[in-house]
């Protein structure tokens, strides 16, 4: 009983990461800030993810959200940015109405929609193999092109990535 | 149980998602808004581990698709990054209201 009342607080906690992180990476003007919040918020997730029966997702989370988005954003922002251009961001969000209304709008219109959902269960939800064998087997047999088709994409983004930058410099694009 | 309910994780990922959709449009600059992407990104891979656990009968291909979507992210900040780069050195600047001519 107690062990269910301790996961119940946990996940009260998770939720409070996220939605504090999620609130500091969208209205912080500082951006450092902001990539710190959706750290939070990434964090936060893969705490879900454990309630979620998955540990490994929850792994490869942290490990590719914020230990390698977040990482890459940090880079963009300490290289990219003057102090004196960080500062002009300061001075405040623009379309601050437009921005709130359909932000406000979307979440009435989804919470209309999920409040008036019934959720039909398919035959045998709920059970099913979790482990890590499981899903490494199916992602080498049924889902093996789609493995590799990913690889290939991440490995022309990473090319692109490079080609752009350095394109950009021989050039002398100022 | 609170955990033990859809609704829960569909409303977080609902919130994340309209987050995304307010800092998209109310940040100054590009790295911002990239932020913003990557936290709607965040949502829609909740949205399919909450179908996964609690509907879908295989509960593999749930996680798969959200391997992909973490996937498919990090490629997209490669290149989003990469972009901003190349922006801001043509403009010197990140705000996206100034970068407004195009070169044909």
């Amino acid at each position: 009983m107690a062990y269910g009342i301790l996961t119940e607080i946990f996940f009260y906690l998770f939720i409070i990461l996220i939605v504090f992180g999620a609130l500091v990476a969208v209205s912080s003007q500082i951006l450092m800030k902001a990539v710190m919040g959706l750290a939070m918020a990434m964090f936060g997730t893969a705490g879900l993810y454990l309630y979620l029966n998955s540990p490994f997702l929850a792994l490869m989370q942290i490990l590719i959200y914020v230990g390698a988005v977040c990482i890459m954003i940090v880079f963009g922002i300490m290289v990219g940015y003057t102090p004196k251009q960080l500062a002009a961001y300061a001075i405040g969000p623009k379309n601050t109405i437009l921005a709130l209304v359909t932000s406000l709008l979307t979440l009435g219109v989804l919470q209309l929609g999920l409040s008036r959902t019934q959720w039909v269960q398919a035959q045998g939800a709920g059970g099913g193999d979790y482990s890590l064998a499981a899903l490494g087997e199916v992602l080498m047999t049924r889902y093996g092109l789609a493995f590799e088709l990913i690889s290939v994409v991440l490995m022309i983004a990473m090319i692109g990535a490079v080609a752009i930058t350095w394109n950009g410099k021989r050039r002398g694009l100022k | 149980m609170i955990s033990c309910n859809l609704n829960t994780y569909l409303i977080i990922a609902v919130f994340m998602l309209c987050l995304g959709l307010y800092g998209m449009m109310q940040h100054r600059s590009m790295i911002g808004m990239l932020i913003s992407i990557e936290l709607i990104l965040n949502g829609a891979g909740l949205n399919f581990m909450a179908f996964n656990r609690f509907l879908a009968p295989d509960p593999v291909i749930g996680q798969i698709f959200t391997l992909f979507i973490m996937g498919l992210a990090a490629a997209e900040a490669a290149i989003a990054v990469s972009l901003i780069f190349a922006v801001y050195r043509k403009y010197q600047t990140s705000d996206p209201e100034q970068i407004s001519d195009l070169r044909g």
